[in-house]
């Protein structure tokens, strides 16, 4: 397959990822805040707080209408541009995916009527209740759509069926509580909880710069800092078992994210630096132009002990007998003995000879877990591209310990101060609004662009899982999504906008 | 009969009652037309299931993909 068809196949689904999920994570955190809200509301009885959740809920249900549907594009892609993926995977990605549409989606668009034209129509407690299914229902629909993502980075819970080529589920529970699958969860959903606390803050602070609807804005900046505070803890140690699980699944990621070719024991992380671009494997130029390390912090980040060798992107590529590593060469190996064995036992199954089935059979099966290794021309094609993936992973690291600093900040400010005289952080609050989206894509690019050649990790690289439809044609329909999500995000930031300005006191 | 009229109340009330909801409305209808129909109909009508007849002609397609050299 033409290369060029691959990589603009890779550039069509990217686009549509990225673009939805920019309207998604402000879903899922948005729609706790609001319930939060609430829920002092009821408890207290204040209306000042009845008033802050229907602007709130407003904002969400804005941000909830543009994204809606977005997703769906997705599924179309796989279809037509990934035909062989979606054979491939089989039930193993429907099911998720079905139980998502079915559970979910229909609990959050219940609810989400009770939510919006239920209040002075039904009791206080069933409208909150409404609101917090909403909220719980959202973060379900996107736990089932991290579990087939999930799947892919660590695929377990499956039999490969030579007859039909596509993967069966053996275990519903081994694919929908896989370690992978609910570390990524949990970080996913922490960043989108980010996303929305940083979108409260910032825009509660531009109230506070233009002196209007002064109370509104602090009361509203204490939920949202607080909220803030609290998740971005809590995207730390999520953030630590991602990477304890990618250091054990997928340790040339790792080793990608830190720009890491040599491996080493008490290995620090780079907290700020800037890789040498002549680096290349087996290359003698150092790996950083410069670089600030943090002693030890990679080894315990990996392995979570401090002196624990860490594989470089040659002891990955080209194995490291001493430390137990297989090189890539002979997975290589190991691949092409999978492949042969499919094909000699279809041909056996053809011509009615059982025994040579038997016995391809069973060189498949032993040789299964590195079946994508076979269409990798050599060890070198299991590296992704390193700059963008370190450089992706340090600008999310760094912009969430920002997030910290600015959360702390203003709660201190807000609780113990007067955060209004403070046009600083202030100013600091309503600019950071875009750095959440900015650190939460960047987060998925580490964790796609961090997995390539992988479509699914091991068994099937990117290049396999496309379909020849023709490059013109996947060219097209890039232009066509980049104009329409274009569209439908400048609908949202007008209407968004219009509403900020309208205020509180228009509901 | 009360409670499906109720739940239509509801309803009706609520879409009547709408401001930015129905601008909201009106932009998710175009959205999912323009995805279900123009996407769904003329950019992505063709996939395993429009292209081959069968089952048989389908894993005949997809093993050959499997066994074939890419990259």
């Amino acid at each position: 397959m033409e290369e060029q068809l691959i990589d603009w196949s890779r550039a069509q689904f990217a686009l549509t990822a990225i673009y939805h999920f920019l309207f998604v994570p402000l879903t899922l955190g948005l729609s706790f805040i609001v319930a939060i809200m609430e829920t002092i509301y009821v408890k207290t009885g204040d209306l000042k707080y009845k008033e802050m959740t229907r602007f709130w809920m407003t904002l969400f249900a804005i941000n909830f209408a543009i994204g809606v549907a977005t997703g769906l594009i997705m599924e179309f892609e796989f279809g037509t541009n990934w035909a062989n993926y979606s054979w491939f995977v089989g039930d193993i990605f429907g099911a998720p995916l079905a139980v998502e549409g079915i559970l979910a989606f229909f609990m959050e668009s219940t609810f989400f009527a009770v939510m919006f034209f239920g209040w002075n129509k039904v009791g206080k407690k069933f409208h909150l209740l409404s609101t917090w299914l909403v909220a719980v229902g959202s973060n379900l629909s996107a736990f089932w759509i991290l579990v087939a993502n999930g799947w892919m980075q660590f695929p377990v819970g499956m039999e490969f069926n030579p007859d039909t080529v596509r993967n069966e589920m053996a275990s519903f529970w081994d694919v929908a509580l896989s370690p992978v699958a609910i570390a990524k969860f949990l970080h996913t959903i922490g960043s989108g909880y980010v996303i929305a606390a940083l979108f409260v803050i910032g825009i509660s602070a531009w109230y506070l710069l233009k002196k209007r609807e002064v109370e509104f804005a602090k009361k509203s900046m204490i939920i949202g800092s607080t909220f803030g505070l609290v998740v971005s803890i809590f995207i730390v140690v999520s953030g630590d078992e991602s990477a304890h699980q990618v250091a054990q699944k997928q340790p040339v990621k790792l080793a990608a994210m830190e720009g890491m070719y040599d491996g080493k024991e008490a290995a620090g992380i780079v907290a700020f630096g800037i890789l040498n671009s002549n680096k290349k494997l087996l290359s003698d130029e150092p790996t950083y132009d410069f670089e600030i390390e943090v002693p030890y912090a990679l080894s315990i980040l990996g392995y979570h002990v401090w002196d624990a060798y860490v594989p470089g992107l040659h002891d990955l590529v080209y194995g490291n007998e001493e430390r137990g590593f297989e090189s890539a060469a002979s997975k290589i190996e190991k691949g092409n003995k999978a492949i042969a064995a499919l094909e000699a036992y279809k041909a056996a199954k053809e011509s009615g000879d059982t025994a040579a089935q038997v016995k391809n059979r069973a060189v498949l099966e032993k040789n299964m877990e590195y079946f994508g290794y076979g269409h990798l021309e050599k060890p070198e094609d299991v590296v992704p591209p390193v700059a963008l993936t370190f450089y992706s992973f340090h600008v999310m690291v760094l912009l969430g310990g920002w997030f910290l600093v600015l959360f702390a900040a203003v709660l201190y400010l807000s609780t113990k101060k007067d955060i209004a005289q403070s046009r600083f952080w202030l100013k600091a609050s309503l600019y950071s609004i875009p750095l959440g989206w900015i650190a939460a894509e960047a987060g998925w690019i580490v964790a796609e662009v961090g997995r390539q050649p992988w479509a699914i990790q091991d068994l099937m690289p990117v290049g396999v899982a496309a379909t020849d439809i023709g490059t013109s044609n996947v060219q097209i329909t890039f232009w066509l999504f980049a104009f329409l999500f274009t569209a439908l995000l400048l609908a949202e930031i007008k209407i968004m906008l219009r509403q900020i300005k309208i205020g509180p006191k228009g509901h | 009969m009360k409670l499906i009229k109720n739940v239509y109340d509801f309803y009706a009330q609520g879409f009547k009652s709408m401001t930015t909801g129905k601008t909201l409305w009106r932009l998710i209808f175009i959205k999912v037309a323009v995805i279900l129909i123009v996407l769904n109909y003329f950019v992505y009508d063709r996939s395993i299931d429009t292209e081959y007849e069968n089952e048989a002609q389908k894993i005949e397609f997809v093993h050959g993909n499997l066994v074939g050299k890419s990259r």
